[in-house]
């Protein structure tokens, strides 16, 4: 088993089944489509005396219930975003907050509470989830909400899969205009503008995003592309709903040398040079504006046998955007350079008792793993993103130390009250949680 | 079309009831765990199926549920026209040589079961003046193999029953379907090891469309399992003897 970024790896029983509820019994954890990049979705290092297993709740997705007047759908959590958007984005709806890739399950969007280009105005998932039905440790089954367990819904969303297992998600889906997107896009010098865009765009564009040229220094610091877009309105819109593109797929592992520093660069320097115009706008197919790199499936085989992590924080926002600076800043000076870099203002801290985001900037940096530089590179990171008053998202990172998640993550006593509540034994555990919570392995 | 499905729950039988589901079919479903397919049943209407998609409960170790499930569907639907089986069970052929009691619960539903449901669905069909009659064999009913001796038993009778009724009642109007799947990622498959030109069930539930669709007596699919199997038929017993195959 291995989450996105192929590393870490672990040996472990995996099962599957339709039945959620008879599937998930009794697993350490549970997985959805594997897209957490680290250790998330891995259960600890087995010696193969004990008989834990995860799991995979894939096959698990049937559509429960659907209101046409409000949109409200509950689901089984194994249904796959791909799945709800092939289903209802041409009979005009949409899920409420989307991440960056179709590839994931419901219970792996509340589990990690995800984010999208709307977070700024809609805050993450969990803040749409209307109700959750949750097997807990003892196999009892538990429907929360605001009103039930209330407490329980709080640390189950976030809560990456340690407080039970989500058996199904009640949400609204949202009317959207039309299925396509009016978007547009601008090249941006440096992290200032980058910073002063994203918040001039806020109030006019429920969605945003800035990809950034980690390896653009100096005045430079921080140049990129800003994306703005809303969905457009049916006058706007082709007649036609978007044709479902082919997707090409990476066939087997790459050689490690094909992403080097070199290729990296090119790739940033093109990407920013192959938008000379200022500004672009126009109509764009949802896949391609929310989900550009599910174009290409299997696309972390590229990185070669290491494997690959993301690094994704959060820094306060200040009017000099010196956290943000100096995040970035020491990222390049310590040698990182990333393929992707996305950088984006956040909005309110969502309900969740782990919740990842909270007002300020995120950023986002994907690297290849190198066995010493990468943990040494994550823990300069952490030291700064501690001192700047910042936190990590737990679904990208597979190197934090115990003891740094602890000094960045105040909420964690409350959060760990609620696993002792509900799982006094300590069942339900993860590789990440035994790295990060102090879990028994 | 008016199809009714038993088997809708699980692997391939889900995959090609939401096909049928999303081009407007009206479905029928049959299982033996009310409850369950109760909630198959929201699901195929979400995906498109007219609502209400009725379902009765059937188990095919039970031949008394046949009639009444049939009956219940012929109501609900207001006539039928396509009649699909993809329920079946499946135990290695260890478990089944220690335990008597499962080969008799593996034989039962997949051949005698499935033979008295289908001679049901069969009677009533006719009545109405023919229809599809499709039904989920296996290429283990094709050569008796040393993995498969029970479960490849009872799938080829069932083979045989499917040919014999196509030959006796194509011409009153009845088009009976033979399946037979190659292997297939379902639940059924989970604890083995997946051979090289393994199927996914979608891909699978995709071709038994088209058969049925088009009333073809038999397919193998994925379709590379019909040049597979016309090699194991044609193997000589001495080689049949010497290999796990
Ligand atoms: C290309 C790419 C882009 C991405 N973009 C974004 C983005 O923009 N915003 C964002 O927020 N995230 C983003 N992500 C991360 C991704 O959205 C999350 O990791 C998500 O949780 C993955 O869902 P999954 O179904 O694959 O879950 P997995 O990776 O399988 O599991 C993730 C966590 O959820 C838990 N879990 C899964 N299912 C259940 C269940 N049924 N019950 C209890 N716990 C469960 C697991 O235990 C694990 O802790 C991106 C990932 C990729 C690969
Ligand atoms: N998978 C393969 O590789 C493969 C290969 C060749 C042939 N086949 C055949 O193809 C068919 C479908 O297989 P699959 O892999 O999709 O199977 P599956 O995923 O295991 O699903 C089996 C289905 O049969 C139902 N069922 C089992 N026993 C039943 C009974 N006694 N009464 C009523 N329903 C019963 C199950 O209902 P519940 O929800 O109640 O469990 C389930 O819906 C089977 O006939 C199988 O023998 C499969």
């Amino acid at each position: 088993m291995t989450g996105w970024g192929r590393y870490p790896a672990v040996t472990g029983l995996e099962v599957q089944g339709e039945d959620i509820r008879r599937t998930t019994a009794g697993a350490t954890l549970c997985r959805g489509l594997g897209r957490s990049y680290g250790d998330s979705s891995l259960i600890p290092a087995d010696d193969s005396t004990s008989r834990r297993f995860a799991a995979c709740t894939t096959r698990a997705d049937r559509l429960l219930a659907f209101d046409e007047t409000t949109g409200m759908l509950r689901a089984e959590a194994g249904l796959s975003l791909l799945e709800i958007n092939r289903l209802f984005l041409r009979r005009g709806w949409f899920v409420p907050v989307s991440p960056g890739t179709q590839f994931v399950t419901l219970g792996g969007m509340v589990a990690s509470d995800v984010h999208g280009k709307n977070h700024h105005i809609d805050g993450s998932f969990g803040e749409h989830v209307d109700q959750i039905t949750l097997q807990t440790a003892d196999g009892r089954v538990i429907v929360c909400s605001d009103q039930q367990e209330p407490e329980l819904f709080r640390a189950t969303i976030g809560g990456m899969g340690l407080t039970g297992h989500i058996l199904e998600v009640q949400f609204p889906m949202r009317a959207i205009p039309s299925p396509w997107i009016f978007e547009e896009s601008r090249r941006i010098d440096n992290l200032g503008d980058m910073v002063d865009g994203l918040k001039e765009a806020a109030d006019r564009w429920p969605m945003t995003v800035g990809w950034v040229d980690t390896l653009a220094r100096g005045r430079h610091l921080g140049r990129g592309i800003l994306m703005k877009g809303r969905w457009a309105t049916p006058d706007e819109a082709p007649a036609k709903p978007p044709p479902t593109k082919r997707r090409l797929r990476v066939p087997f592992q790459l050689p490690n040398f094909v992403l080097s520093k070199l290729s990296i660069k090119a790739f940033n320097t093109l990407y920013y040079w192959k938008h000379i115009r200022r500004e672009k706008r126009g109509i764009a197919a949802p896949e391609s504006f929310f989900y550009p790199l599910d174009a290409l499936l299997d696309w972390n085989l590229i990185y070669g046998s290491r494997g690959f992590t993301q690094y994704q924080c959060v820094v306060p926002h200040t009017a000099d955007n010196g956290p943000a600076r100096r995040v970035l800043d020491l990222f390049r000076r310590e040698g990182g350079c990333s393929f992707l870099c996305v950088i984006k203002d956040c909005g309110a801290e969502g309900k969740g008792m782990l919740s990842f985001l909270k007002p300020g900037m995120s950023i986002a940096v994907d690297f290849p793993i190198h066995p010493t530089r990468t943990p040494a590179l994550v823990d300069k990171l952490n030291e700064l993103v501690i001192a700047e008053g910042g936190r990590i998202y737990l679904t990208k990172d597979a190197f934090t130390r115990a003891e740094h998640f602890r000094a960045m993550e105040l909420r964690l006593e409350a959060f760990n009250a609620v696993r002792q509540r509900w799982d006094p034994q300590g069942t339900l555990r993860s590789a990440q949680s035994v790295r990060m919570l102090g879990d028994t392995p | 079309m008016k199809v009714v499905v038993l088997g809708a729950t699980k692997g391939m039988g889900r995959s090609l009831a939401r096909l049928f589901a999303e081009r407007g079919d009206q479905l029928f479903i049959l299982g033996r765990d009310a409850e369950d397919i109760d909630r198959s049943a929201r699901d195929l209407e979400i995906r498109g199926a007219p609502a209400p998609v009725g379902c009765a409960v059937c188990d095919l170790e039970d031949r008394h549920t046949f009639a009444p499930a049939l009956e219940a569907a012929e109501k609900a639907l207001g006539g039928l026209e396509t009649v699909v089986v993809t329920a079946g069970r499946f135990a290695t052929q260890e478990a089944m040589e220690e335990d008597p009691e499962l080969a008799a619960s593996v034989l039962t539903a997949d051949f005698t079961g499935t033979v008295l449901f289908c001679e049901e669905a069969r009677r009533r069909l006719l009545a109405r003046g023919g229809g599809t009659l499709c039904a989920f064999s296996s290429v283990a009913g094709d050569r008796g193999r040393k993995p498969v001796v029970l479960y490849g038993a009872a799938k080829a009778g069932l083979s045989h029953y499917l040919e014999g009724i196509d030959h006796k009642f194509r011409a009153a109007g009845l088009k009976t379907v033979c399946i037979k799947p190659g292997f297939v990622k379902t639940g059924m498959t989970a604890g083995l090891k997946p051979p090289p030109f393994a199927g996914e069930p979608d891909q699978v539930a995709r071709a038994v469309l088209r058969a049925i669709d088009r009333g073809r007596p038999v397919i193998y699919t994925p379709g590379i399992w019909r040049w597979v199997m016309l090699i194991i038929r044609n193997l000589p017993r001495a080689v049949m003897r010497r290999i796990g195959f």
